[in-house]
């Protein structure tokens, strides 16, 4: 009972203390002066890894997703005879809740392990302590560009990933199960606010990018720097950016639909 | 070592743990300038780590390491990368950058610490990769090189700035016989040309004593003697003469310490 309670402390501590390196490397890396000059470069070569590369993913699972959205939307709606709204029901649902979310998962299994590896093997080859010792801050050099090219690609994959999800639910509603497109998509343009509902989505999307680029560079960053300890970091960077994803989710949905 | 002026490192009453194993315990060496020092001693007493806390990659936990008159592990992070810069290290794995050819990797330090233009730095380059013989590998990635060209790559790439002080971790492991003798020339020679510090961090007794100016022998946490490699041949320590003679057992055991062997073979029996 004893050991447990150790156990469970050092446990504790131990995560808190991550917690607390995870702060002081946010603040390092972006605090820290900015040099314009050499961060474009990177950064862009970055947003190509990070972000055009996980188009594919994103892309193929939004049109999936919103096809599934039409064909389930219209079995349940037609039953009230009111299979005209499933427009309105697929677009809603994809801007609120499942665009933002999806993507920052795809995200987190797509491009946060692969950054986590990266800097973790980065870190095990002493490249990042060669970088120290050349005088260049990893930080800076490494870190950074990769947090800024998270940051900035997850509220463009949620849109992608919205457009795309609505273009395949209008293929099932429209093209397939033969609804009139003219109150499917009239529908759906009388139902979505831009402000409420698109804006939300996206400020969901800035907070998920944000957080889930954090965990994975982090993890990177402070990993064990072995072959297991670098496996360990990458499966907690999905799980941890998951997690975190969903609870997140949870609280702005609170915040920002359930009139709090 | 006659004077302070003569010495680019002093380090003094050096303290390092990890976790409850001491790695040092109160230590003190002075490192001459302009000379080639070497730090020996058996695997595992911690000569890498010394690189590290020299090069300010770890705090020590008690003592002074003045670089000239700056003392290391009290700089700030900005004040050390500035002090970092004369420094170059040669780290063990060679740690080019991956994502960069051979030659980008020699001119990186170059590009980020001067102003100089793109045909310059591309000569200054090529001038370091012809010091190593790998002019003709410029264009390469680090991942068609083999272990030793890699770790020639990364010398070019630790004197590329033409630093005060380079730092060797293990420079010869790995090496042919031929890039040996090319790396024990190479380290000497680039040492009387520019006149920089060498500190080099090995095992290799011959090779390392042929060039070392002045010798320290570290084991279990203290330095157990030092002198040049005519004084060190004298020493009457029976821990000195197993490492320099490469006996495999001695003061230091070649068993890592164990319960009897007898007994443990018969209790696997039962």
């Amino acid at each position: 009972m004893l050991d447990w309670i150790q156990s469970l402390g050092h446990t504790g501590l131990s995560r808190l203390a991550a917690f607390g390196r995870a702060g002081q490397l946010l603040v390092q890396a972006l605090v820290a002066k900015p040099a314009p000059v050499m961060m474009f470069p990177l950064l862009v070569k970055q947003l190509y890894f990070v972000g055009v590369l996980s188009l594919i993913i994103i892309v193929v699972s939004g049109a999936f997703i919103g096809m599934v959205l039409g064909l389930q939307g219209y079995t349940i709606l037609v039953d009230y005879g009111s299979e005209q709204a499933v427009g309105q029901m697929v677009a809603l649902s994809l801007v609120r809740e499942l665009a933002p979310v999806v993507t920052a998962l795809l995200f987190a299994g797509r491009a946060g392990s692969a950054l986590t590896a990266e800097i973790g093997l980065m870190k095990a080859t002493e490249q990042l302590a060669s970088f120290e010792m050349i005088g260049v801050d990893p930080l800076r050099r490494i870190i950074a560009p990769r947090f800024w090219a998270g940051f900035i690609s997850m509220p463009i994959l949620t849109v992608i990933f919205s457009v795309v999800g609505v273009w395949g639910g209008a293929i099932v509603a429209v093209e397939w199960l033969g609804i009139y497109d003219g109150s499917f998509w009239a529908n759906m343009q009388q139902a979505v606010d831009f402000r409420e509902d698109v804006l939300n989505g996206v400020i969901k999307s800035i907070v998920f990018g944000f957080v889930v680029t954090w965990i994975a560079v982090f993890e990177g960053y402070d990993c064990v720097p072995t072959s297991e300890g670098i496996s360990q970091a990458t499966t907690r960077t999905v799980v941890f950016s998951s997690l975190a994803v969903l609870g997140l989710d949870f609280i702005l949905t609170a915040l920002m639909f359930g009139e709090l | 070592m006659d004077s302070l002026s003569d010495t680019i490192i002093d380090i003094r009453g050096l303290t390092f743990r990890r976790g409850s194993r001491t790695i040092f315990d109160d230590i003190s060496l002075q490192v001459p300038r302009g000379k080639v020092t070497a730090i020996m001693g058996p695997s595992g007493t911690g000569k890498t780590t010394l690189l590290k806390l020299i090069g300010g990659q770890l705090k020590p936990d008690a003592g002074q390491i003045l670089l000239d008159n700056d003392n290391i592990p009290t700089l700030s992070r900005s004040e050390l990368f500035i002090a970092r810069e004369r420094m170059g290290m040669l780290f063990q794995s060679g740690a080019l950058f991956t994502d960069m050819t051979v030659f980008e990797n020699v001119a990186y330090p170059i590009r980020v610490h001067t102003d100089l233009a793109d045909d310059m730095i591309r000569d200054i380059v090529l001038m370091k990769l012809q010091a190593v013989g790998l002019r003709g590998a410029a264009a390469l990635m680090p991942s068609e090189l083999s272990g030793g060209m890699a770790r020639r790559v990364a010398l070019a790439r630790a004197i590329a700035l033409d630093p005060d002080i380079v730092m060797y971790d293990e420079p010869f492991t790995g090496q042919d016989p031929i890039a040996m003798g090319v790396l024990v020339n190479l380290i000497r020679r680039l040492n009387q040309a520019l006149g920089h510090t060498s500190i080099i961090v090995s095992h290799d007794i011959t090779e390392t004593l042929g060039i070392a100016d002045y010798v320290y022998v570290i084991a279990d946490g203290r330095v157990i003697a030092q002198g040049t490699p005519q004084e060190l041949a004298d020493v009457d320590s029976d821990k000195v003469r197993q490492f320099m003679q490469g006996l495999p057992d001695g003061p230091v055991p070649f068993h890592y310490p164990a319960a009897d062997y007898l007994q443990e073979l018969l209790k696997e029996a039962q």
